[in-house]
């Protein structure tokens, strides 16, 4: 059974929160009495019916206000499949929140209300999904009942839809007629729609294949600690524990050490007292090295035939998320990316995005919140970094106030524009050619 | 909002999943819980592994073991004793502790009381669970934490749901959901300023049913209590409270003897038992499998208290 992570977006007013609630009801995933705590704030509210938002909205502020603040994390289970949902809130002050939900998403649930058809949020939601790099996208037409159950509205809503994907250069597609409040085509058919032939959402979450593009890249693993037991019966143990941000790794293979530029091969691949002969991107496990190299966090193992540039300036998208300080150019970070952590400059800001009209202003002055644009980024010393296009865990990136240790911005790499020399590659020494398994 | 339609063949709970196929969703939940791990161990000074004899926090030890195998895990562990817990729990622990041979650091709420730091709550309702907050916060300050693991989950309650991985305590050992760090990808930003700390939950993506079967697929020893047992209750709220010393009956409660287990563990006096015969991890799994209410719904007191009793505990710097 896998594991399936997707975010929703929308608001309060398109039915989201009745959607969650509808999928997580009908597939039998709430309780009595989360169900009966429901109840008594929905009457404590005064209202007659339950308020299935207050299921999402679990913050004191969020039930006050009524609406989606933070990101909510919501977790269940079909026979065929697990699921982990990034709620988030679909307003525009609360960009920074969606894009906290989408970044660990594989799939976006984006919903409309099917009497307002594709909105200025729907653009921008979908813009959000599609710069983090979500590939597959899910319109739900909610409120299909309040549209005459209309297959004429929902292909129109569906062909505006696909015509935005277009334009955001999303080729995955699918769009489904919904209506929460009845469950129709969430869990079941129902009887209103006979005229749609997909799959219901539930049944196309279950079966939609994600592909994992980190699987088929180059090697990419990043030292995250170094362990040395310095004990009798491991007394020369030095294993290099970390998690394959891509590719595989296979006990033989080649591999070069940034930023040494020095080669070595892989001696053993460990995870607890299980000896692997290979490993795969996700996986957590230790590599140890034919060769005694000095190798800490920060580091990074990457494929000798394919390795990862090793940048001092690159451009990237930007997402702003600090409220009290804008974004000038000139200014000093710490920058975060896999397990290397170096001091930076924002050289300049090359654009600004209208997440809602698509269009870029050059050279603006400062970001505010929630803006988002592409940069220029020079790192005071090397990362080894790819495409966020290519590779999600080594084209990711955040910014952190040197000040106040907080996070200010999310980043996603475009393309390196300069790059550094690395230590002399040197062939690995002797053990590399006469070593065999 | 809307009014559901309450459907009479849907019955709320989880699913079961046959025990036996593999996994891969339990295999990344354990890769994102090491990787939390050894993101602590790299980024952090002084960070501790908060452990309660719980089952939650057992899962966290055998991660911790895996982390760093083949050396030991790098940080004490914390627990913070009430003085009310199960005597079971507490055998368990030292003997787990032994095993590992890990440091174990012992905040005691019952040595606060005797020196005044913090006062007992009073009448037949009072519960040390309030006041495990100040003791976990001086623990903290007394050993110079900036980081304490533990093993919450976010399915568990709805704050928690909302809760980061690294969720940032500052100075006064506070949560404020409204000013949480983005957290993106797998960045965790761990940086802080002297007198800050962390807490960080490694398995806030598991689901009740998650921890079981990895304690199945890693055979792991839990509590006695986590099992059937024949026990001298009282009934409280709907709830089934032990007959302890700790906590005092109302005329009108009658103690009875039942065969009870544990959902989850925390004080004596604020955590309940459930009427089961499930006498093995596998009928746990089914018992969890098909349950109707959430395990903090079924066993803990402290909860009930009003809407969000979590959120306003959190506030004040509980675990």
């Amino acid at each position: 059974m896998d594991l399936l992570r997707f975010v929703t977006a929308g608001s309060v007013d398109d039915g989201k929160s009745t959607l969650i609630g509808r999928l997580l009801y009908d597939s039998k995933q709430v309780f009595e009495d989360t169900m009966a705590s429901l109840q008594r704030a929905s009457t404590a509210q005064g209202l007659e019916a339950v308020n299935l938002a207050l299921l999402t909205d679990g913050l004191r502020a969020e039930r006050e206000q009524g609406i989606t603040i933070d990101v909510a994390y919501r977790y269940f289970a079909t026979p065929r499949r697990k699921f982990i949902i990034a709620d988030s809130p679909g307003h525009v002050q609360y960009t920074r929140n969606m894009v906290t939900g989408a970044s660990t998403a594989q799939l976006a649930l984006i919903l409309v209300d099917a009497r307002k058809g594709v909105v200025e949020q729907t653009r921008r939601h979908s813009a959000l999904t599609a710069l983090l790099g979500i590939r597959h996208l899910v319109l739900c037409v909610n409120k299909m009942d309040l549209a005459n159950w209309s297959e004429e509205r929902y292909l129109a809503i569906a062909a505006d839809f696909r015509q935005v994907a277009d334009q955001l250069g999303v080729e995955r597609v699918t769009v489904v007629p919904v209506a929460a409040v009845t469950g129709d085509n969430i869990v079941d058919k129902g009887p209103n729609m006979p005229w749609y032939e997909g799959p219901t959402l539930l049944e196309f979450l279950e079966t939609v294949e994600v592909p994992d593009s980190a699987r088929h890249a180059a090697l990419r693993f990043p030292v995250q600690y170094v362990v040395r037991p310095h004990t009798t019966a491991f007394h020369d143990y030095r294993g290099y524990a970390g998690t394959l941000a891509a590719g595989r790794a296979e006990v033989g293979d080649e591999v070069t050490v940034l930023p040494l530029g020095v080669r070595s091969r892989i001696a053993a691949i460990d995870r607890y007292e299980e000896p692997l002969r290979c490993a795969e991107s996700g996986d957590a496990v230790s590599i140890r090295l034919t060769d005694d190299l000095d190798v800490g966090r920060g580091y990074m193992i990457v494929d000798a035939a394919h390795p990862a540039p090793v940048a001092t300036r690159f451009t990237a998208d930007l997402c702003w998320m600090n409220e009290s300080v804008q974004l000038r150019p000139r200014q000093q970070f710490w920058i975060k990316q896999t397990s290397r952590r170096v001091r930076c400059l924002v050289e300049h800001l090359d654009d600004r995005l209208d997440v809602t009209s698509f269009e870029r202003q050059d050279s603006p002055e400062s970001f505010a919140l929630n803006d988002i644009g592409r940069v220029t980024i020079r790192s005071m010393e090397p990362v080894f970094v790819d495409p966020y296009a290519t590779s999600r865990d080594t084209g990711s990136f955040i910014l952190i106030d040197p000040a106040t240790r907080h996070t200010v911005a999310a980043g996603m790499v475009r393309e390196v524009v300069t790059e550094a020399l690395t230590g002399t590659a040197v062939a690995a020494p002797d053990g590399g050619d006469s070593w065999n398994i | 909002m809307t009014e559901l339609a309450i459907k009479d063949d849907v019955v709320p709970g989880n699913v079961l999943f046959a025990a036996t196929e593999n996994d891969a969703g339990l295999e990344a939940l354990e890769a994102e819980a090491i990787f939390i791990m050894r993101e602590v161990a790299a980024e952090f000074e002084r960070p501790a592994l908060l452990f309660s004899g719980g089952k939650d926090s057992i899962v966290l030890l055998r991660l911790a073991e895996k982390a760093f195998w083949p050396a030991k895990f790098p940080f004490p562990v914390m627990h913070v004793d009430t003085g009310h817990n199960f005597p079971e729990v507490i055998a368990f622990r030292d003997k787990r502790i032994a095993e590992l041979g890990a440091r174990l650091i012992v905040g005691s709420v019952q040595s606060a009381i005797d020196t005044g730091e913090i006062t007992e709550e009073r009448g037949p309702r009072a519960s040390r669970n309030r006041l495990q907050t100040p003791v976990l916060l001086a623990s903290i300050a007394l050993h110079e934490l900036d980081a304490a693991m533990g093993g919450a989950r976010r399915d568990e309650e709805k704050a928690r749901a909302k809760e980061r991985v690294f969720s940032f305590r500052d100075e006064f050992g506070q949560w404020d959901p409204r000013n949480q760090r983005p957290e993106l990808w797998s960045l965790y930003n761990g940086m802080h300023v002297r007198g800050e700390h962390m807490r960080v939950f490694p398995i806030s993506n598991w689901t009740e049913l998650d921890v079981w079967r990895y304690i199945e697929r890693e055979q792991l020893e839990v509590p006695s209590i986590y099992f059937t047992h024949e026990r001298e209750v009282f009934e409280r709220d709907g709830m089934f409270m032990a007959v302890s010393p700790y906590i005092r009956m109302l005329p009108t409660e009658q103690p009875f003897r039942a065969a009870v287990r544990y959902r989850t563990v925390g004080d004596m006096t604020c955590t309940a038992a459930l009427r089961s015969h499930a006498a093995d991890i596998d009928s746990v799994i089914s018992e969890v499998a098909v349950a109707r209410i959430t395990e903090r719904g079924a066993s803990r007191a402290d909860d009930q208290f009003s809407e969000a009793a979590m959120e306003d505990r959190k506030r004040e710097g509980y675990f």
